[in-house]
């Protein structure tokens, strides 16, 4: 059997993939630790040590990534996985306009992030956006969405939801429908509402599509860049500056050491948090 | 939001009261649903669409007016001639990157997932960490510049699509590998004993049987890789070998008042995902079940 395996399913049908993959994602990716210890021009090298890692953690407009890269990825991860689940409930029930619903839900994240970007810095201008002028309608004086430091980052993370939220609610769909209809009606007959339904089928049966959804969306989340870029560029002042919009920015000004630095402490922090997040998701998905 | 719709401590003496009780809860909490999704997915593709057939001092005012005449042609116009022409470049670097790049990632990936799901060894545990690290990872930029440059690849068609196959492969392997296992082993032990090759049992047999995956690949890797800003922003850089999304990114620093004409960019490249989305509107469902959530 081993034999007749390696004959017909060769390691030499991974050769193709083996050899793209290495060559323009792992290679970069070792490379980058000794880059960053560098003084870089792409042509020229100068080896420095730790220096640009301590520039990256002592500089304050530099550090503030860390702290707002985890507030971004905790936040738009935990609304995902709620509104996701919530929608992912309801539209998986009978319902009439399910189709329509799913498919409005769906659609934002077929779209150009850079373009959902724009939109909605329009619509969150202070005095003439639609967000504003709708709420000063009913009374209410709406904030400086995209201009005050404090909110800044909690709306951006809110446009990431509204074009997310359709991949999670996807994801929930389906785990929910692979539920057994079983166990429904086992739970019917015990007379269970429909708390209990939630509680004690849904909830736990669909455990491996709520893992999807915190790994991809958190990861996804400590890794954005394109929609911050497109709403705030890091501003105002550095509220919304993530790890990876700060690479860029240090890419840009042509400090090639100091931004693969910024890439490495981003890999860094975000294997930390991922692998042994992953770990702990499938761990307890067996246990069930 | 659906406990409501389903009340099962019905009185039995009460049932067709309770009966249509539910049924007024149910069209209401479905009507409630329908209101919310229209004002809070709708609203902003409405405010797209309306103010990309406006004329540049209504759409200036940024509201949802309904436009006092439809300008939609001559603002294509105008989004088609600007910068000559750029956003046809546009079009052509962004089909054609996005095209290649599926064609790859279909056929590496149907490979890789292939073999790792048919061939468990000793080896299998380091192949599924390769797979979890480029998913998690983020790709270090600067060094794939160096590595593109010194192989002659940065800036050039090649170079990105070879990049975005590289970071989509994770992924699409993590898919055909979860499809395989609904395909039976012994399909392939009948054809070997029909004297099928091996490269015969891939290509002839394997292959089509995955088209269902294959489609979802399409839609999901399509879409991230034609929506991509930020690789093409590093690997592919200069006006001639524009992307979509840059042409937005341009178009916006260039026209700060001209929201008219943005908002008609932002339509047309819509275009492709909105068609790629109804072809294959039913089996993102059906892909996703059978390949991220096992």
């Amino acid at each position: 059997m081993n034999a007749f395996s390696k004959r017909t399913y060769s390691y030499y049908f991974l050769l193709p993939a083996a050899i793209v993959y290495f060559v323009f994602f792992l290679l970069p990716t070792i490379m980058s630790i000794f880059f960053s210890m560098t003084w870089w021009t792409l042509t020229d090298w100068k080896f420095i040590g730790l220096e640009n890692f301590k520039t990256f953690l002592t500089e304050p407009s530099l550090n503030i990534g860390f702290k707002n890269t985890l507030i971004y990825a905790i936040v738009t991860c935990t609304l995902k996985v709620v509104l996701g689940l919530l929608l992912g409930v309801f539209l998986s029930s009978k319902l009439r306009f399910s189709g329509f619903i799913r498919s409005m839900v769906f659609f934002p994240t077929l779209l150009s992030t850079i373009a959902v970007g724009i939109a909605f810095t329009m619509m969150m201008h202070p005095s003439q956006g639609i967000i504003n002028v709708t709420l000063n309608a009913i009374g209410i004086i709406g904030p400086d969405w995209l201009g005050d430091t404090r909110i800044a980052l909690l709306s951006v993370a809110f446009v990431d939801v509204w074009k997310g939220v359709g991949i999670a609610t996807v994801i929930f769909i389906a785990g929910i429908m692979s539920i057994p209809q079983d166990y429904y009606e086992a739970l019917m007959i015990d007379g269970g509402n429909a708390w209990h339904k939630f509680k004690s089928i849904i909830l736990p049966l669909s455990r491996p599509a709520m893992n999807t959804v915190i790994i991809l969306s958190f990861i996804g989340g400590l890794r954005t860049f394109d929609l911050v870029w497109a709403m705030t560029k890091g501003g105002p002042g550095f509220s919304t500056d993530l790890i990876a919009s700060i690479i860029y920015k240090q890419y840009q000004a042509g400090f090639y050491g100091l931004s693969t630095a910024g890439n490495v402490i981003l890999f860094v922090l975000v294997s930390a948090l991922a692998f042994p997040l992953y770990g702990y998701l499938n761990r307890k998905e067996v246990d069930l | 939001m659906s406990q409501v719709n389903i009340n099962t401590k019905a009185i039995p003496t009460e049932k067709s009261h309770v009966k249509t009780r539910r049924k007024i809860i149910k069209f209401f909490v479905e009507a409630f649903a329908v209101i919310a999704t229209l004002g809070f997915f709708g609203i902003p593709f409405y405010f797209v669409i309306v103010n990309a057939l406006k004329n540049r001092q209504e759409s200036s005012l940024l509201n949802m007016d309904w436009p006092s005449a439809v300008h939609l042609i001559d603002n294509l116009k105008e989004v088609i001639s600007a910068r000559d022409g750029m956003i046809i470049t546009a079009f052509f670097n962004s089909i054609m990157i996005t095209g290649f790049s599926i064609i790859l990632l279909i056929f590496l990936g149907a490979a890789t997932g292939y073999v790792l799901q048919r061939r468990v060894s000793r080896l299998t545990p380091f192949f599924n960490f390769l797979i979890l690290a480029g998913l998690i990872v983020p790709p270090a930029v600067v060094p794939t510049i160096w590595v593109l440059q010194e192989i002659g690849l940065f800036k050039t068609m090649p170079g990105i699509v070879l990049v975005e196959v590289a970071l989509n492969l994770p992924f699409t392997i993590l898919l055909y590998r979860g499809f395989m296992v609904t395909i039976p082993k012994s399909l392939d032990e009948a054809a070997l004993m029909d004297g099928c090759g091996r490269f015969r049992l891939f290509f002839n047999i394997i292959l089509p049987l995955l088209k269902p995956v294959s489609a979802t690949v399409i839609v999901l890797t399509a879409v991230n890789i034609y929506n991509d800003f930020v690789n093409p922003l590093y690997f592919f850089p200069g006006a001639e070998n524009a992307t979509l999304q840059l042409t937005l990114y341009n178009f916006m620093s260039m026209y700060v008042t001209q929201w008219n004409l943005l908002f008609t960019n932002v339509l047309l490249i819509s275009i492709p995902p909105l068609i790629l989305f109804l072809i294959f509107n039913k089996q993102i469902v059906a892909g996703m079940t059978s390949g991220a959530v096992k």
